[in-house]
C-alpha cells in the first residue's frame, strides 16, 4: 500500500521528542540530576561510579527501558487485536492474556498459606511471581488458541477470551474470599502494575521475548492490512486467514504476555494508543501505523512514569492509576477535536 | 461454444451445488454445466433463493461441490492453492469493507496483494496496473479521497476498479447493482460490458436487474425451479427461459420487450 501523504517529518518529530523524553525520564526522581551526569554515567565504568551515575545505572536507565519496552508493546498488540477482531474496543487483554496472568500471581500470593512455612518464602520471591505470571497467562492463551483453532468466526474468539477472563476472575475472587488482609494488600499491588523493579537480568530477557514479539508483529504487516477489506475478501485475495490470525495472536501473546508478568497488568494505554495514533495520523495502513504507535506508545508511557515518580518527592504513585488519568482525557479529546473516529 | 474450448475460462461437469453438515447433504441446485468464455459479460439470474449465492459460492472456492467440478483454465479448482486463485479469479462482494478510512488508492492497490512482496510494497508495475484500473473505471477524481466520503454508486466503482488491479481472468461479482438506484445500476452493468470487451476478462455477474442483463449480457444463465440454462439473451427469450422465472398468475414476461410485467 502506498500511501500519498509523506510521514517523514511527524515521524523526526515524534523521535526527538521520544529521545528527550528518555533524558527528562531519567533526569527526574526524588533526586534530580543533571543532563551531563547522565550522558556521563552512560560511558562510565561500573567499577567507579558516583552516587548520582549508581543511581542511574543501575535504577533509571533499566526503569526509563521498561516504559519504552511498555508502552510502545501495549500500544502495538492493541493494534493488532483490534484490526485483527475489527473492534475499536479490543486492547491486548482481550485474549485473556491477564486474567490468565493475575490467576498465576493470585495463586502464589493468596495461595502461598495453603502450601505454608518454607515453600511459602520461596514462593514470594519476585521472579516466582513473574513466572507464575508467565505461566499463567501462556496456559489461559493456549486454551484460547485451541478453542479458536476449533471456530472459524474470529468474533468468537472475542468472546472465547472474555468468557475465560470470567472464569479466572471468579477464581481469583473465590481466593481473595479466604485470603488474610496483608496476602490482599499484597496482590492488589501487584494489580497497580510497576515498571521500575527490574534489574539489568530481568530487562535483558524482557526485551528479547519484546523483540521476538515485535519481529512477528512486522511479519503481520501485510495480513494486517488485507484484513482491512473483511475476512472474505483477504481469503480472496489470498491471504491465509488462519495461518495469519496465529502470527498476529502469537505475536500479541508475547508482547502483552512478558509485559504483565515484569511489569504487572497495566491498564489502558493498549486500549487508548492505536486510537491516537489513528487520530493523529489519519491513516490505516499498518506500514505506518505499526512504527507510529511504537513512538506513541513508548513516549506516553514516558510521560506517565515521569509525572508517577513525582519528581523531587520520596513517594511514587502507581503507575495504573497515571495512565488512565493522564491518558483518557486526551483520547476523548482527539475525539472531540476530530468529530469522527477514525478507525 | 465447443468450437471455440479453447476460449473457455470456467466450466462445470455435473456440477451439483448445496451444503453438507455431518448428517444432512441439502442440495441446493444440481446437474449445472455451464461454460463462460474469455471477454464476456454474463449475467446470472434468478428468483431470491433459488441457489444464486450458493452457485458462486461453490464457482469460487467458498464452499465444496457436493458433486461434479469446477474447471478455471481447465484445472480442477481444488488443485488451485489460495494465492493462484488470488491471480485468476477477482471477487466484489455484497458485504460492505470493514476499513472505510482507507483512501480510495489504497484500497484500489490492496488488490495488488498477491504479487506484491511480504510487507505489501508496490513496484512501478504495480502502480501502473492501479492507475490502469482506476482509469478504466472513471474514479480519477475520487483517488485521494477516504472511503467514507463516496456514495454507494461510487464505492461500486472503487471496488471493481481493485478487482481489476487484481488483474485475473475473472471477475465475479455478487449483486453489484444492489442499493444503487435506476442509472447507475445501468452505468455500472454498462461500465463491466465495456471492461469485457476492453480487457478481454470474462466477467460474472447476479443480479435481479432482468431487464438489464437482458439488454447487455453476452449470455446468462438462468436458474428456476426447471433447472438452469444457460445461452445468449437472445436464444434464452426463444426458448422461454423467462417464463418460467416468476409464477405466471403474478408476473408475466413480454418476448417483445424483454421485459416483466405484473399481471393486473
Amino acid at each position: 500500500m502506498i500511501t500519498s501523504k509523506s510521514y517523514t517529518i511527524p515521524f523526526i518529530v515524534l523521535a526527538v521528542l521520544l529521545l528527550l523524553l528518555f533524558m527528562v525520564n531519567i533526569s527526574l526522581g526524588s533526586v534530580s540530576i543533571a543532563f551531563n551526569t547522565i550522558i556521563d554515567s552512560f560511558f562510565t565504568n561500573s567499577d567507579n561510579l558516583n552516587n548520582h551515575q549508581y543511581i542511574i545505572q543501575n535504577y533509571r536507565l533499566p526503569k526509563a527501558i521498561t516504559a519504552v519496552l511498555v508502552g510502545s508493546g501495549l500500544g502495538i498488540s492493541g493494534l493488532l487485536m483490534q484490526t485483527l477482531f475489527r473492534n475499536p474496543l479490543a486492547g491486548p487483554f482481550v485474549l485473556g492474556i491477564t486474567s490468565g496472568a493475575s490467576l498465576g500471581v493470585a495463586l502464589v500470593i493468596l495461595g502461598s498459606s495453603i502450601f505454608g512455612g518454607f515453600l511459602a518464602t520461596f514462593l514470594l520471591t519476585k521472579w516466582s511471581l513473574v513466572i507464575a505470571a508467565s505461566l499463567g497467562s501462556f496456559l489461559v492463551l493456549l486454551l484460547v488458541l485451541i478453542v479458536s483453532s476449533k471456530v472459524r468466526d474470529t468474533m468468537a474468539i472475542l468472546i472465547i477470551g472474555l468468557m475465560f477472563g470470567s472464569i479466572t476472575a471468579a477464581i481469583v475472587s473465590v481466593l481473595s474470599y479466604f485470603s488474610s488482609a496483608e496476602q490482599l494488600q499484597q496482590y492488589i499491588f501487584w494489580g497497580f502494575g510497576s515498571l521500575g523493579d527490574l534489574d539489568w537480568n530481568e530487562v535483558t530477557i524482557f526485551a528479547i521475548i519484546y523483540c521476538i514479539g515485535i519481529l512477528f508483529s512486522i511479519l503481520s504487516i501485510k495480513g494486517l492490512n488485507t484484513l482491512l477489506l473483511g475476512e472474505n475478501y483477504a481469503k480472496s485475495l489470498g491471504l491465509n486467514i488462519k495461518q495469519s490470525r496465529l502470527l498476529i495472536i502469537i505475536a500479541t501473546s508475547l508482547l502483552a504476555g512478558t509485559i504483565t508478568a515484569f511489569a504487572g497488568p497495566i491498564a489502558f494505554i493498549g486500549l487508548a494508543i492505536p486510537h491516537v495514533t489513528r487520530q493523529v495520523f489519519n491513516t490505516s495502513n499498518h506500514k505506518i501505523l505499526l512504527p507510529a504507535v511504537f513512538l506513541f506508545g513508548a513516549i506516553i508511557m514516558l510521560i506517565c512514569d515521569s509525572i508517577a515518580q513525582l519528581p523531587n518527592t520520596d513517594y511514587m504513585l502507581p503507575i495504573n492509576a497515571i495512565t488512565s488519568l493522564f491518558g483518557a482525557p486526551i483520547v476523548v479529546w482527539l475525539l472531540v477535536r476530530q468529530r469522527k473516529m477514525v478507525f | 461454444m465447443k468450437k471455440n474450448n479453447q476460449h473457455t475460462i470456467l466450466k462445470t461437469d455435473n456440477l451439483t451445488v448445496g451444503y453438507q453438515s455431518k448428517k444432512n447433504k441439502t442440495i441446493v441446485a444440481s446437474n449445472i454445466n455451464i461454460a463462460l468464455n474469455k471477454g464476456e459479460l454474463i449475467g446470472l439470474v434468478g428468483g431470491n433463493g433459488i441457489g444464486k449465492s450458493t452457485l458462486l459460492k461453490t464457482l469460487t472456492k467458498v464452499i465444496t461441490p457436493l458433486s461434479g467440478h469446477v474447471l478455471i483454465n481447465n484445472i480442477n479448482l481444488d488443485n488451485y492453492s489460495n494465492l493462484e486463485l488470488a491471480k485468476t479469479l477477482s471477487l466484489v462482494l455484497t458485504e460492505p469493507i470493514a476499513a472505510k478510512n482507507l483512501t480510495v488508492f489504497e484500497l484500489v492497490a490492496l488488490g495488488r496483494q498477491p504479487y506484491t512482496n511480504w510487507v505489501g510494497n508496490l513496484s512501478d508495475k504495480d502502480v501502473t496496473i492501479i492507475n490502469k484500473a482506476i482509469n478504466q473505471t472513471t474514479i480519477e477524481d475520487l483517488k485521494h479521497k477516504k472511503c467514507f466520503e463516496l456514495s454507494d454508486g461510487q464505492l461500486q466503482k472503487v471496488m471493481i476498479a481493485r478487482a481489476l488491479a487484481q488483474d485475473t481472468d475473472l471477475i465475479i461479482l455478487d449483486e453489484p447493482t444492489s442499493h444503487l438506484d435506476m442509472y447507475h445500476k445501468a452505468y455500472i452493468l454498462k461500465l463491466l460490458q465495456k471492461l469485457a470487451k476492453d480487457t478481454g476478462k470474462t466477467i460474472l455477474f447476479s443480479s435481479h436487474e432482468i431487464d438489464l442483463a437482458i439488454q447487455l449480457c453476452d449470455s446468462m444463465i438462468v436458474m428456476s425451479k426447471q433447472g438452469i440454462v444457460s445461452d445468449s439473451p437472445c436464444n434464452l427469450i426463444e426458448k422461454g427461459a423467462f417464463s418460467n422465472l416468476f409464477p405466471a398468475d403474478m408476473i408475466v414476461f413480454d418476448e417483445k420487450t424483454g421485459s416483466f410485467r405484473v399481471k393486473k
